[in-house]
């Protein structure tokens, strides 16, 4: 069985899917709305935040993504004023904002716990940055009702937050943030308590919301799907460091090192010595391969060196005879069969004890050879399906 | 298939049976009695002996005589409204005096919390009367007090046996009933509205007026009835800071029944005392039910 024909290689691919035009991030005279330079901070000593650097532009949805614990709340409640750097400077439109109190900084922040006023109306929520900022009465009831529209939450204005279901709660609190018109809005796990559903559903809103407002967003989460959807670039945080800054599919396509390639996404991780690497082709020797692996590069490996090829299941294809001799071919066993209706996931052993994940699609309803478990596969990968990385 | 309630579940109900309502009966009907001049001083008195008829006499010999003459004495109402009054200003006083000590505390590192709050119940550890008597030889006019004015060149005062005294000795005994409470909200408080606040613009004072006080409402009105309620009846402290110029109904009460052996009178105050005062406690359960519900 084969997933499809090769694909035609061309010089210069592009990497993934390219939502929209917008990238002002590639442009090196644009100045960024917020930037990180070299920002550590510490607590008791243990390091939270690593020399993390990052410029965050104008209306981009950014995305901080990485594991529990990894310091992705740190780094947000430093630029909001609730940590102060140990080290480092952060920069709001070019401003070093060191020393200013979170009440003067124009980025408003929705709570991970929402952190809802329980004593307060939800239209009162809303109305407590535009008192602050000492906006006429008129001006405030206006903008009230426009964002309790703008979050669907209309005519609910008078109920306490305690009466509230956790999705329009959670509404509240993001009109909450956005009513006084901040330079940048950080959410904290925005969706982290609501089903998944209603998380698909607000993922979309969300986005629908920051592009009509013309806001930007700076969104913590860990979940690798979420950032991939709502997200215009992702920072892969790694224990206090910041692994990677990409577009979703950079980070997912191409990732820079074996803890993205890992973290963002399933992957099979080829290990190989450099034997050959000339006109942007490397080819690697390893004992899993008779033939070894090939893969493109852009960067010059040295020959002997260490490297992985990494390879996403859903670019494996599986063959029930024997594919022609070449690199990039595996032979194995099946020991598992996971069916998801959409996908079916295969897992061949292809030694002992080594196993390596193949995904299918299913765009048949049916088949005319199936594969069932022990059977006998061979997997190959084309040369520009894998990702050679060294780290 | 029912489950019986435990025997245990009666035992709240037989208590109060026994400690509250028998003897609570025995005072309401002692305050319908008339005085005598006899042991006991008071009539009518139950007499099993004679029967329905002797039950019947009983009741129709109870009355609200006492009543009628302790709303036209001028010298109980006028002790009624001095115990509303110092137990509602000492409660003011608390309130001013409390809160920051609570919100204080709050604020401290967990270590030194626990510490703060034993060192708050730590004076509990000895006896009430030692520490009013202790209050006299600060207070009296040759203490404590006056000495340390009196080294710095500064007039003495009078407090002792004048209201200020059972100001200062009603605020220093019930502190820790103020201070606990509030403590308490203000502990389980959730940091991040306050950061919520300040977030959205508002100063560290605009947040504490905006958001820390008024959540911090049900707290403060807790410690405030636990201190107005029995304080209005409090008597040891009028009596050994207050001399005989202050007037408050703990006082009345033992008056008429230690010095004028009128005990209708006695109990009539004493059962006036507790209705006046069952609106602040309905309003405290009231309260306390809404904190729970949430
Ligand atoms: N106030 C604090 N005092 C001491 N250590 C802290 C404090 N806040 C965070 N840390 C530590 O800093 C590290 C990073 O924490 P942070 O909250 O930024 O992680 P996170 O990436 O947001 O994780 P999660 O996904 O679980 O929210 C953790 O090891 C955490 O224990
Ligand atoms: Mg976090």
């Amino acid at each position: 069985m084969d997933t499809g024909p090769d694909r035609a290689v061309t010089s210069k691919p592009h990497v993934g899917a390219v939502r929209s035009g917008f990238a002002p991030w590639e442009d090196p005279q644009a100045r960024p709305l917020v930037r990180f330079e070299a920002v550590t901070k510490r607590f008791d000593g243990e390091i939270a935040v690593d020399a993390a650097s990052l410029d965050i532009h104008e209306r981009e949805f950014f995305a901080l993504l990485g594991p529990s614990g990894c310091g992705k709340t740190t780094l947000m409640r430093m630029l909001a004023g609730f940590e102060t750097p140990d080290e480092g400077r952060i920069l709001l439109d070019g401003q070093d904002i060191a020393g200013l109190p979170p009440h003067r900084r124009p980025v408003h922040m929705m709570f991970q716990s929402y952190a809802l006023f329980p004593h307060l109306s939800v239209a009162r929520n809303v109305a407590f940055g535009l008192r602050a900022q000492g906006l006429g009465k008129r001006e405030i009831t206006d903008r009230v009702e426009e964002m309790l529209a703008l979050v669907k939450l209309e005519g609910m204005g008078g109920r306490k937050p305690h009466q509230l279901s956790g999705g329009q709660r959670q509404r509240v609190a993001l009109a909450r943030a956005i009513a006084p018109k901040p330079r940048i809005l950080l959410l904290d796990e925005p969706l982290a308590a609501l089903d998944r559903k209603l998380r698909e559903d607000t993922q979309f809103e969300l986005m629908g919301l920051q592009h009509s407002l013309g806001m930007t967003f700076l969104i913590v989460t860990h979940d690798r799907e979420e950032a991939m959807v709502v997200a215009d670039r992702i920072a892969v945080m790694r224990a206090g460091r910041i692994a990677q800054v990409g577009r979703p599919a950079e980070v997912y396509e191409a990732p820079a090192n074996r803890y993205v390639a890992d973290f963002i996404g399933d992957v099979n991780l080829f290990e190989g010595r450099v034997e050959a690497a000339e006109g942007g082709v490397v080819r690697l020797g390893s004992p899993e391969a008779p033939q070894g692996f090939t893969g493109f590069v852009e960067t010059s490996h040295a020959i002997g060196s260490q490297a992985w090829i990494a390879v996403r299941p859903e670019k494996m294809r599986l063959h029930l005879d024997p594919p022609p001799a070449g690199p990039n071919r595996l032979g194995g066993r099946v020991a598992d069969i996971g069916y998801l209706g959409d996908w079916t996931t295969y897992v061949v052993e292809v030694a002992p004890g080594r196993t390596v994940r193949a995904a299918c699609a299913n765009t048949a309803r049916t088949v005319e050879r199936p594969i069932a478990r022990d059977d006998a596969i061979w997997l190959t990968f084309a040369p520009d399906a894998g990702v050679v990385l060294v780290e | 298939m029912r489950t019986r309630p435990p025997l245990a579940a009666l035992a709240p109900y037989l208590w109060l049976l026994v400690f509250f309502a028998l003897p609570f009966a025995l005072v309401v009907k002692l305050s319908l009695s008339d005085t005598v001049l006899a042991m006991p001083p008071y009539a009518p008195q139950l007499d099993f002996a004679a029967g329905s008829a002797g039950l019947k006499s009983f009741f129709a010999a109870l009355d609200l005589e006492t009543y009628r003459r302790l709303a036209s004495d001028d010298l109980y109402l006028a002790s009624y409204f001095s115990s509303l009054r110092l137990a509602g200003l000492a409660t003011v006083i608390l309130a001013l005096v409390g809160y920051p000590i609570a919100y204080g505390i709050a604020r401290c590192s967990d270590g030194a919390r626990q510490v703060l709050v034993m060192a708050l119940i730590l004076p509990f550890w000895t006896s009430f009367l030692i520490r009013i008597y202790a209050w006299i030889a600060i207070l009296k006019p040759a203490g404590l007090l006056n000495q340390a004015l009196a080294s710095v060149g500064l007039p003495p005062l009078t407090i002792l046996n004048t209201e200020a005294g059972v100001l200062v000795g009603l605020v220093y005994a019930y502190l820790p009933f103020m201070v606990l409470p509030l403590y308490a909200v203000l502990e389980r408080q959730d940091e991040s509205l306050i950061e919520a606040a300040e977030d959205l613009g508002c100063t560290p004072t605009g947040a504490f007026w905006r958001v820390t006080f008024p959540l911090s409402l049900p707290g403060l009105a807790a410690g405030a009835l636990i201190c107005f309620i029995p304080m209005v009846g409090e008597f040891v402290i009028p009596d050994l800071l207050g001399g005989s110029e202050t007037l408050m109904l703990g006082r009345t009460i033992w008056n008429e029944f230690f010095a004028n052996r009128d005990w209708p009178a006695a109990s009539a105050v004493a059962v006036a005392l507790l209705v006046s005062l069952l609106v602040p406690i309905v309003l405290y359960q009231r309260q306390q039910a809404k904190v729970l519900g949430r």
